[in-house]
């Protein structure tokens, strides 16, 4: 036997299929086909959680994904531990291992309720009120103390190990919802041809026909038909049928994102197989069939474990065989919960009694319960309830006062009526409409091109709600261009009919102080909390809902959030729509970042760019950085090597011998046209039209306000043609600038550009040696100094394979750039290492390259510039064309506080101790003893040791620096002020001389 | 995610494939040097950033990489049409009004 509480005369589970579970370390018996909540309740267990914020004992309030109470951790191995796990949706498995919540030491024993007796302390916009001062108390107190009180469940330690994976689709016509409304609309689409998906968060399809008894279609039971049609569905070719799918946002243009689960109800799920798949839809038309969602009855203490909304306990009954007591008392305004206490009468559970808010309603439900001798109170309310850990007891009065009776019941079922789920029809962008005779809020203006039909429209009784689905379903398709449907219409033999709710709070519930009559379980939010937010001075129901946080917890207010408007409303004496609905949000209900990032995680992500020398490079044991997406070599260390001793031999092999370095993640540009010199004259600082090909010059890219945007060597390969490169970073942006200023400001130039980056492999020979170790293995190129003098490019062969050999350097050594098809580029790398052998020279990585750079006060676009630099504060004004009539940047570079005095200019810095490595980013004062905060005339941008000056080096942005050569400045730092001398930027050969040494 | 028209493809593809390069129909001066510093202001610094319809360049930066011009509804995201880069501000927008 599965329970106690299971009838095995009722529900649709098998019973042989026995499925063992724990829950907080015991074991149970369920079913499979169980949710964890109906296996806990056949099990006699209501008491499943603690509440967030008072800690107070909690049951399980639905059956559904609205449920704010019943949260899990479900535990699966060491990494595999999910927190707030709704156990009504969370399928049973054999050995699944759950754990309650938010509570210590134990459920049933709980510190933390001693925040319920303190309730007075933590009423609505308690953490605005007290998480205020003293600043300390933050670090103390707040953080620590009051936070880690607070709270649901814990997050998972260790790194996901499962996978997620995600699909596109198109379809026609999407069906959310597989209730009764988006099953006969999925069929009305899916019988003219058209592409149709149905989904559905429910493990199975239909709905509410998973309860209604009293439903029959085309002569089945309501959830019979329901698995025949989908069964039907899922047979055609046209239609994709997911279950376990939860639409939980509705996006522009009809797309909808839908995560599947897809193994969370395995007992073991296979390794290949995903924990979730994301759905990303785009359809053409929507009918959106979300059904509606029962409210509670508002009364005090209606959170004890044991009450439950009247439809979550026939669903118990009806779906899975279980009875949520055996005598159960029924509080309501809604005749809705009259089928539940006859289900529950009717399958031989006690009902002690109903009571009904309204006076005297009639309907064939209530005469129904009355006949099978079941007990009525109309025009009552309850009062109070008896039980702590689980309820024992209703005391009832005349709403309007009088006589109490108490009545002992070991659960209650609830009902204050149901609210069409509006939530993905608002995300639409829909706005919705008060119906101001049903008191509901439904759809009103459409947005996009979706449908809204049955209950979520406001759409009352089976048959109405079959007849406004099919029409919705066949008008869809329709509209994407099908012809009309060859099936028919479901016919509806029997269905139920319900009368309306009440919405607020229910007498009983007033404004007396002890009282918790709970609006919104989740966050702990009572009707009081709702009074007294109004009375604060909240006005709009927008802030109502932030002062007391009702329906801001995961659940969204799905119970919750119309009581609370009501009670806003008659707080505030106005009619509800003037009050108007907070906002819905996506999700529907949470999603994992595991399905929204899917397999882009680790390695994958962002892509990573390697060079086609980086297989040697790790090879040869060099350490990577990452620049951007690229993978570059930052140092080579020998053995015993850290990474200063590394960067300090590279530096000094450089300067003494040669040595060798991948640049091939520069950006390159070909740009290249009848026009392309013109083009380089706007787009660049620099003039071009007289650069003679053959040769190269150092360019600069200004935006149109005058700052530096980007830099580096252009040669001119012929009349019409330059070879451009950029910084490694900035290769995109600069390719996107120049395309835009070619497609949109200059289109009369004749100009193609063309991005090279990753077609050249670029190998740097730097150094004394350089040509000594190019030189043999170069053909058709004279490498004399007058055949190929410094900043001059020639296009020849090198190792047989064509290259664009450049004579330049970034390190004021003389320099060539090597480039080749990027295919050979590491077998001429190979080449030139063995040549380089010969002569002593070393590989070096990027932070010898900045060091040996820095020595010669050459800037890197991005480290000493920052988008406010121009390039007179760089020292850069000979790069600037002074006979120029235009060039992007002109007449930014002219505005008033560019040409000021006193800005920031590029200078050197010497620390008086040459030991001393400032520390870049650093802040420079004129005076150390000013007092704090002290007046920042500069920074340091770049910062290192140098072994070739044996000495600190620094370059930094200091206001008016050029003036204050020679002068003494003061980094202060947190253990004592650096004293610095103003210096010029070149530290190392300042004649330059060894350019061409 | 938006579909967004490319006015050379004449095709209406996922937002990814675009970016967004800012308003449209600001001319840059055919005499750049001699902008007054109001006019440079202009240029380069007064954006008109409406609620409702706003003229804007896109790049079909995924796709053939051309610039071309959208109208866009800034509330409701809506986008009205795109056209060419280098085409005049389309005096009637189809569908705005009704």
């Amino acid at each position: 036997m599965s329970g106690a509480f299971r009838i095995p005369s009722a529900g649709r589970l098998s019973q042989a299929k026995t499925a063992r579970f724990s829950f907080d370390g015991q074991s149970y018996a369920g079913i499979e086909g169980d949710t964890l909540a109906s296996a806990l309740l056949a099990n006699g267990v209501h008491l499943v959680g603690r509440s967030f914020k008072y800690h107070r004992p909690r049951g399980i309030l639905s059956a559904g994904a609205e449920e704010p109470n019943a949260l899990v951790e479900i535990k699966r191995d060491a990494a595999r531990k999910t927190p707030n796990v709704r156990a009504t949706v969370q399928e049973l498995y054999d050995g699944l291992d759950a754990q309650s919540q938010n509570r210590w030491p134990s459920l049933s024993f709980d510190v933390g309720a001693v925040n319920d007796i303190a309730s007075p302390l933590f009423s609505a916009g308690f953490y605005y009120k007290t998480f205020m001062w003293p600043k300390a108390a933050w670090k103390s107190l707040y953080e620590p103390k009051i936070r880690a009180a607070a709270g649901l469940g814990v997050s998972p330690d260790k790194p996901d190990p499962d996978h997620y994976s995600s699909r596109y689709a198109h379809c026609d016509v999407l069906v959310l919802g597989g209730g009764a409304a988006g099953i006969a609309a999925a069929l009305a689409a899916a019988e003219t041809g058209v592409r149709v998906i149905l989904a559905d968060e429910q493990a199975e399809f239909g709905g509410s026909l998973r309860f209604e008894s009293g439903a029959k279609i085309d002569g089945q039971d309501g959830f019979a038909w329901a698995q025949a049609a989908v069964a039907k569905l899922a047979a055609m070719d046209n239609v994709r049928v997911l279950s376990r799918t939860t639409a939980f946002g509705y996006y522009a243009q009809n797309f909808v994102g839908l995560v599947e689960r897809v193994s969370d109800h395995l007992k073991t799920p296979g390794r290949d197989l995903a924990r979730e798949r994301l759905w990303q839809v785009r359809a053409k038309r929507v009918v959106l069939a979300s059904g509606a969602i029962e409210r509670h009855m508002v009364f005090a203490d209606n959170d004890r474990p044991g009450i439950m909304l009247a439809g979550a306990a026939r669903t118990y009954l009806n779906h899975y065989g279980v009875a949520v007591g055996k005598n159960v008392g029924v509080y309501t305004a809604n005749d809705s919960a009259y089928a539940a206490a006859i289900d529950l009468k009717k399958a031989g559970v006690n009902v002690a009694a109903i009571v009904d808010l309204r006076d005297n309603p009639t309907g064939p439900v209530i005469d129904e319960a009355r006949a099978l001798g079941i007990e009525i109170n109309f025009g009552r309310a309850v009062i109070r309830v008896g039980g702590k850990l689980r309820v024992s007891s209703m005391t009832v009065q005349p709403k309007n006062g009088g006589g109490e009776r108490t009545i002992p019941v070991d659960a209650i079922l609830m009902s204050a009526g149901w609210t069409p789920s509006v939530h993905l029809f608002s995300q639409s962008r829909g706005k919705v409409a008060f119906n101001d005779e049903t008191k509901r809020f439904v759809p009103g203006t459409y947005a996009q091109d979706c449908v809204s039909v049955g209950a979520c429209n406001g759409t009352d009784g089976l048959s109405a709600t079959l007849d406004e689905a099919y029409a919705a379903g066949a008008n869809a398709a329709k509209d994407t261009g099908a012809k009309t449907a060859k099936g028919t219409k479901p016919k509806v033999d029997a269905s139920e009919s319900w009368s309306r709710g009440m919405l607020g709070a229910a007498p009983g519930a007033g404004a007396d102080t002890t009282v918790k009559a709970f609006v919104d379980f989740q966050n702990d939010v009572t009707a009081k909390d709702i009074r007294q937010a109004v009375h604060e001075g909240m006005r709009s129901i927008e802030h109502v809902k932030r002062f007391t946080t009702n329906g801001m917890a995961t659940d969204q207010g799905k119970t919750s959030n119309m009581h609370g408007l009501a009670i806003a409303a008659e707080t505030l004496g106005k009619p509800i729509p003037e009050v108007g609905l907070t906002t819905f949000r996506a999700p529907y209900t949470p999603v994992t970042f595991g399905a929204i990032v899917s397999h882009a995680r680790g390695p994958l992500f962002d892509p990573t760019r390697k060079t086609a020398i980086h297989p040697w490079a790790e090879a040869q044991g060099a350490v990577f950085e990452d620049v951007g997406q690229w993978k570059r070599a930052w140092y080579f260390p020998r053995a015993g090597e850290d990474m200063h001793a590394a960067v300090d031999r590279e530096c000094v092999a450089v300067r003494k011998t040669a040595g060798l370095f991948d640049a091939s993640t520069l950006g390159k540009i070909e740009v290249v046209g009848p026009d392309a010199a013109k083009f380089m004259e706007l787009l660049y600082t620099n003039p071009w039209e007289k650069l003679e090909p053959g040769r190269c010059r150092y360019g600069i890219m200004l935006r149109e306000d005058g700052f530096i945007y980007d830099d580096g060597v252009v040669g001119r390969l012929a009349p019409d043609r330059f070879h451009v490169t950029t910084t490694t970073g900035g290769a995109p942006r600069v390719m996107n600038h120049m395309e835009d200023y070619l497609q949109t400001e200059f289109p009369h130039l004749n100009v193609w550009l063309t991005s090279i980056t990753e077609q050249w492999a670029v190998i740097a020979v730097q150094g004394p040696k350089s040509r000594d170790i190019i030189a043999p293995l170069v053909e058709g190129i004279d490498m004399s100094d007058a055949g190929l003098p410094h900043m001059s490019v020639r296009e020849g062969k090198i190792c047989g394979v064509p290259t664009r050999l450049f004579r330049m350097s970034f390190t004021g050594e003389r320099g060539f750039e090597v480039n080749v098809p990027a295919d050979y580029g590491q077998a001429v790398w190979e080449a030139l290492w063995a040549e380089g052998q010969k002569h002593g020279a070393a590989a070096y990585g990027t932070e010898a390259m900045h060091v040996l750079r820095a020595e010669k006060g050459y800037i890197i676009v991005g480290q000493d510039t920052d988008g406010t630099v121009t390039p007179n504060d760089a020292g850069l004004d000979w790069a600037v064309g002074k006979k120029k009539a235009d060039f992007v940047g002109i007449r930014g570079m002219a505005r008033p506080d560019l040409v000021a005095k006193g800005r920031k200019q590029l200078v050197g810095i010497k620390t008086r101790d040459p030991k001393v490595v400032l520390e870049e980013g650093a802040q420079i004062v004129e005076d150390p003893k000013q007092a704090i905060p002290m007046k920042m005339i500069g920074h340091v941008t770049s910062s290192y040791w140098s072994e070739n000056c044996g000495r600190s080096i620094a370059l930094a942005l200091v206001a008016g620096g050029r003036d204050r050569m020679g002068d003494t400045l003061y980094v202060p730092m947190p253990n004592g002020v650096i004293e610095v001398e103003v210096t010029g930027m070149v530290f190392f050969d300042e004649t330059g001389g060894r350019l061409n040494g | 995610m938006l579909l967004i028209r490319c006015p050379y493809c004449e095709e209406e593809r996922p937002e990814l494939e675009f970016r967004n390069a800012g308003e449209a129909h600001i001319a840059r001066s055919a005499n750049m040097a001699g902008e007054t510093d109001d006019d440079f202001e202009k240029f380069f610094f007064i954006r008109s950033n409406p609620k409702g319809i706003i003229y804007e360049r896109w790049r079909h930066m995924h796709g053939c990489a051309r610039f071309f011009n959208a109208v866009r509804d800034t509330v409701t995201d809506k986008f009205i049409m795109t056209y060419k880069a280098g085409e005049p501000k389309p005096s009637k927008l189809p569908g705005v009004g009704k």
